[in-house]
C-alpha cells in the first residue's frame, strides 16, 4: 500500500481523490453505495449567501461522451446549510470542503466568514466561474483585477485552506491562476465547466432553457488536462485538476500532468461508487511501478 | 430504503407491440424492496453515443423468479440499444429509485389507475400491490389504436381494466377522459403516469371533482440520486428534483394550471 496522502495547500488529504461540487450532493447521497469516509474530500454543492431556485426546468442535454447542464446554483442557503446540512456531516472522517459562490463580493465574504466559523470544515473552494448565473459566477474569475480582488476580501475573512476554483473559459488560464494566487489563494482547482450549447433540430429550439450551459463529462478531459499542465507549471501553489475523469487511469494523468489532487464530478451519475474505485486505482498503479508515494508522480511532465 | 447498484441477468427481452420491450431481468441476489411508482437508472453499455444512465419506471415485481420487468419504448439511442440485449446479458441497475405512490391513501377507497401509452408501465405493479393489499384497481388506460395498448392481459388479470382508443378500435373512442367511467362512477383516489397533456387533463378532472390525485413525472434526469438537481419541477415549495422528492407528486404540490 503506497502513501496516498496529499497536500492541497495547507489541508491534508487521505488520498487524492475528492467529488466535484454540485455532482455529489452533500456526500449523504451517496452514503449507500461507497464509504465516504474512503474518499479523500467531500466538495458538497455550490453554496450561496441567500437561497437561491436556480434556473428553470430544462436544465440538462445529453452531449457526445458529455452533457450540457444549467442548474444555476440552486441551492438553501448558507445558515440552511449550517443548520442543517452540516451537522449531518460532522461525525466523517474525511474533508469535507464547501463550495462558496455569490453574486457580489460582499455575498462571497459574508458566506465565506460564517462557514470559516464552522469547526468541521478546513477548507472552501471559492467559485470564480459558474458559467449559469447571470451575474456574478463566471463574470468574476475571467478577468486578473476581479479576481484580485474577490480572492483578496475572501482571503481577508478566510483564516483556512482557500481553493480558488477556476474557468476554462478564458484566454490565458495560467494568467488567472497566478492572479489568485498572488491575491492569497492556498491552491486552485480546474476546470469547471466548459460554455457550450445543445440545439434539437428537430424543434428548431435550444435543449437548455438558458440556451447555453457547461459541458462536462469525458469529453471536456484533454482540454482539463492541458489546462492543469499549464496552471501547474505557472504557480507554486497545489493544484487541483478536474474535468472529465471517468476511471482511475485519467485521474493518474492528472497527477503526472501536475495536480496534487483530483475531484471527481459527472463520473458519480454513472457509476456512484467510483470515487473509492479511482483511490484504489490509484493505489493498484503506485504498487504495480514501485512508488512509495502519490507525491512521486505529481507533476513528473 | 437502501439503494443498490446491481447487475441484473435478461432473463427474456421481447417485443410487445407499439415499439415497445419488455425485458425480465433476474437479480442476482435478493430483490431488495421495491414500491410501486419507483424506477431505476440503467446504464447503457457499448453504444458510444450514450453517455449518461436512463431512467427507466418499475413495471412489475415477480418476487417467485426474483425477477424485476422493465417495460421500455424504443425512443432514442439509449432504449434502442436495451431493445438488443438478449437473455443472458447484464443490465447494470441503481435501483430503487423515487418516491413511489402512496398506496396507504388507497386504502378502503374506490381506486382508479390511469395510464397512457408506454405510462401505463408502473401501473402494472401498483395494480397488484394494491389488490394485495386488498383494494380492487380499476385501470383506465388509453392508446392511439388497439394495437398500441401495452400489457393489455395482465392487466385484465389484476384489476377491472376500462380503454379508450383514439380511432375506437378497442373501448371506448377518445382520450382516457372522455370515458363514460368517469362520468357514471365516483372514485375518490386517482394515480396517473404517461404522457403530459393527458396526465394533466386527468388532474383536471380531478382537481375539479374534488379527487385526491398523484401524477408520475419523467423530466430528463442525469443522477436520479438528488445530487445535480437537473430534473426539478416547479412546486408549491419551489424546484424540487423530480428523482428524488419525485416522480410521483400529488397535484396538490404542484403548480399546474388545470
Amino acid at each position: 500500500m503506497a502513501d496516498l496522502t496529499t497536500n492541497i495547500g495547507g489541508l491534508t488529504l487521505k488520498n487524492p481523490v475528492m467529488t466535484a461540487s454540485g455532482t455529489f450532493g452533500f456526500g449523504l447521497e451517496f452514503a449507500d453505495f461507497v464509504d465516504l469516509n474512503e474518499i479523500g474530500g467531500i466538495i458538497v454543492k455550490g453554496t450561496t449567501l441567500h437561497k437561491r431556485e436556480g434556473n428553470p426546468y430544462p436544465r440538462l442535454a445529453e452531449t457526445p461522451q458529455g452533457m450540457i447542464n444549467a442548474v444555476g446554483l440552486q441551492n438553501k442557503g448558507v445558515d440552511y446549510f449550517i443548520e442543517h446540512t452540516n451537522p449531518q456531516l460532522k461525525n466523517l472522517s474525511t474533508e469535507v470542503i464547501v463550495n462558496v459562490a455569490g453574486h457580489s463580493i460582499d455575498d462571497y465574504t459574508a458566506c465565506a466568514e460564517k462557514i470559516n466559523a464552522l469547526d468541521n470544515i478546513h477548507a472552501i473552494e471559492l467559485n470564480i466561474s459558474c458559467p449559469n448565473v447571470k451575474e456574478g459566477g463566471m463574470s468574476f474569475g475571467t478577468s486578473v483585477p476581479m479576481v484580485e480582488k474577490v480572492v483578496g476580501a475572501v482571503r481577508k475573512v478566510y483564516k483556512k485552506t482557500l481553493i480558488v476554483k477556476l474557468t476554462p473559459n478564458v484566454t490565458d488560464i495560467a494568467e488567472i491562476a497566478k492572479a489568485a494566487e498572488g491575491a492569497g489563494a492556498d491552491s486552485v482547482s480546474l476546470i469547471n465547466t466548459l460554455m457550450g450549447m445543445a440545439i434539437d433540430a428537430e424543434k428548431r429550439k435550444p435543449i437548455i432553457s438558458t440556451i447555453t450551459g457547461g459541458l462536462s463529462g469525458a469529453c471536456v478531459k484533454p482540454v482539463a488536462l492541458r489546462m492543469v499542465w499549464q496552471v501547474a507549471k505557472a504557480v507554486k501553489i497545489p493544484v487541483v485538476g478536474l474535468g472529465g475523469i471517468m476511471n482511475a487511469t485519467d485521474a493518474i494523468e492528472f497527477l503526472l500532468a501536475g495536480a496534487s489532487a483530483v475531484e471527481i464530478g459527472t463520473a458519480n451519475f454513472i457509476d456512484p461508487a467510483i470515487t473509492v474505485k479511482v483511490a484504489n486505482g490509484i493505489n493498484e498503479y503506485l504498487d504495480r511501478h514501485g512508488f512509495k508515494s502519490v507525491k512521486d508522480i505529481i507533476g513528473v511532465i | 430504503m437502501k439503494k443498490h447498484i446491481i447487475d441484473f441477468e435478461v432473463s427474456s427481452n421481447e417485443e410487445v407491440g407499439n415499439n415497445a420491450i419488455l425485458m425480465k431481468l433476474h437479480c442476482p441476489t435478493p430483490l431488495p424492496e421495491i414500491k410501486p411508482g419507483q424506477f431505476v437508472e440503467v446504464r447503457i453499455d457499448n453504444e458510444p453515443n450514450v453517455f449518461l444512465r436512463r431512467p427507466i419506471s418499475i413495471n412489475y415485481i415477480d418476487k417467485k423468479a426474483n425477477e424485476m420487468w422493465l417495460l421500455v419504448q424504443k425512443v432514442g439511442k439509449g432504449t434502442n440499444k436495451l431493445g438488443t440485449l438478449q437473455k443472458g446479458d447484464t443490465l447494470n441497475c441503481v435501483v430503487p429509485l423515487g418516491n413511489g405512490f402512496d398506496t396507504k391513501a388507497a386504502q378502503g377507497k374506490k381506486v382508479l389507475l390511469v395510464g397512457g401509452g408506454v405510462g401505463v408501465a408502473p401501473m402494472l405493479m401498483l395494480g397488484s400491490t394494491l389488490k394485495e393489499e386488498g383494494t380492487e384497481p380499476t385501470f383506465l388506460l388509453g392508446a392511439r389504436t388497439k394495437n398500441m395498448l401495452l400489457e393489455k392481459e395482465l392487466f385484465e388479470q389484476t384489476g377491472r381494466l376500462l380503454v379508450t382508443t383514439e380511432d375506437g378500435s378497442l373501448g371506448e373512442k377518445g382520450f382516457v377522459t372522455n370515458h363514460s367511467v368517469l362520468s357514471n362512477e365516483k372514485f375518490d383516489k386517482i394515480y396517473v403516469c404517461g404522457p403530459t397533456p393527458m396526465m394533466k387533463a386527468v388532474a383536471g378532472y380531478a382537481k375539479k371533482a374534488g379527487i385526491d390525485c398523484e401524477v408520475s413525472l419523467e423530466n430528463k434526469m442525469a443522477c436520479g440520486l438528488g445530487a445535480c438537481l437537473c430534473c426539478v419541477t416547479e412546486t408549491q415549495e419551489g424546484h424540487k428534483c423530480v428523482c428524488t422528492d419525485g416522480p410521483v407528486f400529488n397535484i396538490n404540490e404542484l403548480t399546474w394550471q388545470i
